[in-house]
């Protein structure tokens, strides 16, 4: 996918954030989100998401690099961007002592054009509670109501940090044909997940975080086709594994075995498939437990920690050595 | 969830003013404030009661000697009080608990800047403060014949100094406070240094020289002292400029330490 430059709504450039102790949570971070795109920030906990987000929020400067949120910095430019933006941090703050009703006057007299609060209630199903003290709501209510507020102002851009933790299948659901709709009416959105489906079904783009680094970003497709295809199955009672039709020819590209079981790599899954049943039906063998599995976001998540995991040790025997590495990936 | 509706590009929107965003949070606060039954209880009730049933202890002294009246030492002092209990230790227990409920960081992704959640919060407590001052005057003018200020514009000085170094340093102290139970202890120096050396509790000028001379130098000293030498008049040019110099150098030092200091989260 290419976006104008100009049309980007969110540039981010070689991004570092250090707390206090010394720990360095974001280790040189770098992307771009076009206007009306919606863009997926995935990470273990950990990652570095709500802290990258946090610098795009313009709620702590950088120790370095560049953030532009709508052509400012949100940080030192903060009252030319946040009419402009909305926000829903990963944990929500409203005093506990106010109701619903309370919570979002108070924060619709703080918002630029700001929605009537009914209107803002009613989208994300909470007008029915507006009398309740947040401190009587569940926690998918007040993850809600945080939207409902990030909403007020009908933001140009959406940053939502874990929109969707602690809510319910449906609430999930109902959040994210609204983040869709919004997306839909023109509105840039920047979400943090860790649920992978939710990145899958809604992300134009998504950027997956490790360890303070992005480790790959693209489309979800894009993303999903690094990772290869997965044919598992067990060799029938006196085949070997020599007896299957020749790996690579198949379009396998790598495999291992444990007892009696084997599975297959591969970037050309029909092919192999094919392959491998084609044998199996001429050689009138059975395969039992045959699993075959295209490549999923999941996998590819897996895999990035996975990698990640094992160049980190590579890194400890070598010293610091690997520290300078650029792990750009797609 | 039909109604979805972006601002188009370009449209005309109403844009919020700072009056009409610390209205707002400011209102909130005081519906929040009427909730909390002990902290308003506290705030409404200690100053007006407090130097009135330590009276015989003022009477003790030797006011006279001094060149002092009963009703413009407890004037003062329930001023004082006011500052204290319905200014400086609420608003150290209200910074915390706004912190902690991390409603001062969600505050801070909207357009409110950080000095407008500050002043904000403590709009309410400052005005419960000023209405205390208020009526306590007017009482103390119909019941024990302290009349009108002589130098209003000393008095009104105290008690804006006062009030702003109060609000100030509750905001100091809460960011050294994790909780709001340990806001009650932190916050208790503060108040017991006021009330014995700045004059609210005992006047300086019945306090030996040299003693008086270095209670004159604490935070809240200046306001008392311009708030009394106001409505007595007998404070000089010399010492008002003296103590107005005092009062405002700890306000400033205050409001900077808040900018450099103020805990905006909870810590990790």
């Amino acid at each position: 996918m290419t976006t104008n430059r100009h049309d980007d709504v969110i540039e981010v450039t070689d991004l570092r954030r250090v707390y206090g102790g010394g720990f360095e949570a974001v280790r040189g971070v770098t992307f771009s989100v076009g206007r009306g795109e919606l863009f997926a920030l995935l990470g273990t906990n950990g990652a570095g998401k709500t802290s990258t987000v946090e610098l795009l929020e313009g709620l702590a400067p950088p120790a370095d690099g560049q953030v532009r949120v709508l052509g400012h910095d949100p940080y030192r430019e903060r009252a030319a961007v946040r009419p402009r933006i909305g926000v829903m941090l990963q944990e929500g703050g409203f005093p506990s002592e106010l109701t619903v009703a309370e919570t979002v006057r108070m924060w619709a007299g703080c918002t630029s054009g700001a929605r009537p609060q009914n209107e803002a209630l009613e989208m994300v199903g909470l007008a029915r509670r507006s009398g309740v003290r947040v401190k009587q709501l569940s926690g998918g209510e007040k993850r809600r109501l945080d939207l409902a507020l990030a909403l007020l102002g009908r933001p140009e851009v959406l940053f939502l940090d874990e929109p969707t933790t602690g809510l319910d299948a449906e609430g999930r659901q109902d959040t994210w044909q609204l983040v869709r709709a919004l997306r839909d009416e023109g509105t840039t959105v920047l979400l943090t997940t860790h649920y992978l489906e939710e990145a899958e079904d809604l992300a134009d783009r998504l950027a997956i975080l490790h360890e303070g680094r992005i480790a790959v970003s693209g489309t979800p497709a894009e993303v999903t086709a690094t990772q290869p295809s997965r044919i598992s199955f067990e060799l029938p009672e006196g085949y070997f594994l020599g007896d299957l039709p020749p790996l690579a020819e198949l379009g396998v590209t790598g495999h291992e075995t444990a007892g009696r079981t084997v599975r297959l790599r591969t970037h050309a899954l029909q092919r192999a498939a094919t392959g491998l049943l084609v044998w199996a039906e001429r050689a009138g063998v059975e395969l039992r437990g045959l699993d075959v599995r295209s490549a999923s976001l999941e996998e590819a998540f897996l895999g990035i920690a996975r990698e990640a995991g094992a160049q980190r040790g590579d890194g400890d025997a070598g010293g610091v050595a690997g520290a300078k590495d650029k792990e750009t990936v797609a | 969830m039909s109604a979805v509706e972006t601002r188009a590009v370009g449209a005309r929107t109403v844009t919020t003013t700072r009056a009409g965003r610390l209205a707002a949070l400011a209102r909130a606060e005081l519906t929040l404030l009427m909730r909390s039954k002990g902290t308003l209880v506290l705030a409404l009730v200690v100053p007006l009661v407090l130097p009135f049933s330590a009276r015989q202890v003022t009477e003790g002294m030797e006011l006279e000697e001094a060149g002092l009246s009963l009703g413009a030492v407890l004037l003062t002092a329930a001023i004082g009080f006011s500052l204290l209990f319905a200014v400086y230790s609420p608003l150290t227990s209200i910074y915390v608990a706004r912190r902690e409920e991390l409603v001062l960081k969600r505050l801070r992704t909207g357009e409110l800047n950080d000095t407008e959640i500050l002043v904000g919060a403590a709009l309410p407590v400052v005005s419960i403060a000023v209405a205390q001052s208020v009526l306590v005057a007017i009482g103390c003018a119909v019941l024990l014949d302290t009349g009108a200020p002589q130098a209003t514009h000393y008095t009104v000085l105290g008690l804006v100094l006062g009030l702003v170094l109060s609000a100030a340093l509750g905001a100091l102290t809460a960011s050294f406070s994790r909780t709001t139970e340990s806001a009650q202890v932190t916050s208790v120096p503060m108040v017991f240094l006021s009330w014995l050396g700045s004059g609210i509790m005992i006047p300086l000028e019945v306090l030996p020289d040299r003693v008086a001379s270095i209670c004159e130098l604490l935070p809240l000293s200046p306001a008392i002292t311009l708030i009394r030498g106001g409505w007595t008049g007998d404070l000089s040019a010399y010492d008002a400029l003296g103590a107005t110099a005092t009062g405002v150098a700890w306000t400033v030092l205050a409001v900077y330490a808040v900018g450099r200091w103020f805990r905006w989260e909870p810590r990790r």
